[in-house]
């Protein structure tokens, strides 16, 4: 695999001296997708909530809730990031690893409940029609609706957002990544908001809990990877290891889906 | 004042969502860390099998549930 440089700078110069410029695609491809895939699956659940407000209340006031939670979630990157960066290597791949699993482990262990139908899926309709509901009850009894649509929708964004800025700030953040992973997060949330734009209505289709399933093994082997570089761990293969690590999370939650699927597995007698 | 509650608690709930997964998280990092003082690729080994293992432990338990 051939080295490059994935701070992704417009004169191709890596400005970040803490960056390793020789890290590989073994790297900077799957930092990138689990950016772009998690921000594809919040996106889906936050425009849902955007639409049941701008179908009930206008497009005006959800629209303007958007602008502002999407400015509000591009300055914490802003902030965060670059403070981030000051942070000595070491502990920053400890803290963000445990941080990473712990966030990619719970992705994955509710994608494999879901596989399984121990918790029921997502369903986008029925968060559609209860939000609608919830507006239209507020309706009869107050007056000052357009400004609660619009805190709704900013709400929406921002809650569901967090994720992705958490996942944009750990996987970018102290490797030269952020910008790539900040580009990868707003290519989705641009696809989805332009697809719901068009459709006008809630994407029930879209495959959240298999999006979830692989973010969350990507994320897990990125935990893994960076808690035991914070430890000090030579892996083999150096981020090479990364695809390995995921490769042994997909198999043993796959493994753990055909267990737990046999009749009376895991019941206590 | 509730935003923020929410804010704070929307946070939390990132990380922590069920707690018997967030502890077997935990002890795996910290066992991790003692075995990485004897050799980095014994940590490195109990650091992935025992993530490995949490996510088993921690599907199967719900089952139970």
């Amino acid at each position: 695999m051939s080295p490059v440089c994935p701070c992704l700078e417009p004169d191709g110069q890596c400005d970040d001296p803490k960056a390793d410029c020789m890290m590989t695609l073994s790297v900077a491809f799957p930092a990138i997708s689990a950016a772009f895939l998690a921000a594809l699956v919040e996106a889906v659940e936050a425009v849902t909530i955007v639409l049941a407000i701008a179908t009930v209340r206008g497009w005006r006031s959800a629209v303007a809730g958007v602008l502002a939670g999407l400015g509000a979630l591009a300055l914490l990157v802003l902030t965060l990031g670059p403070l981030l960066e000051h942070v000595p290597l070491r502990p920053l791949q400890l803290a963000i690893g445990v941080l990473l699993l712990l966030f990619g482990m719970r992705w994955l262990r509710k994608a494999v409940l879901r596989a399984v139908g121990i918790i029921p899926p997502h369903d986008e309709q029925i968060i559609f029609e209860r939000e609608s509901a919830l507006l239209r009850e507020h309706t009869h009894h107050t007056v000052r609706l357009d400004w609660i649509a619009a805190l709704a929708s900013f709400k929406a964004v921002l809650l569901e957002g967090l994720e992705v800025v958490f996942i944009v700030l750990a996987v970018g953040a102290g490797h030269g990544l952020l910008r790539a992973a900040s580009l990868g997060a707003m290519a989705a949330w641009g696809l989805v908001i332009a697809i719901c734009w068009t459709l006008r209505r809630p994407l029930a289709r879209v495959p959240e809990n298999s999006l979830k399933f692989a973010v969350g093994i990507i994320l897990s082997a990125f935990g893994v990877f960076w808690t035991g570089e914070g430890l000090g761990v030579p892996w083999p293969g150096g981020d090479l290891a990364i695809p390995g690590i995921a490769a042994l999370f997909l198999l043993a939650a796959l493994a753990t889906i055909e267990f737990v699927r046999r009749p009376g597995a895991g019941v206590q007698p | 004042m509730r935003v923020f509650t929410r804010l704070f608690r929307e946070l939390a709930g990132l990380f922590v969502d069920d707690g018997l997964l967030a502890i077997l998280v935990v002890r795996t990092v910290a066992a991790a860390a003692i075995a990485s003082l004897i050799s980095g690729l014994w940590g490195g080994c109990v650091l992935l099998a025992g993530s490995l293992w949490t996510l088993c432990i921690s599907v199967i338990g719900t089952r139970r549930e």
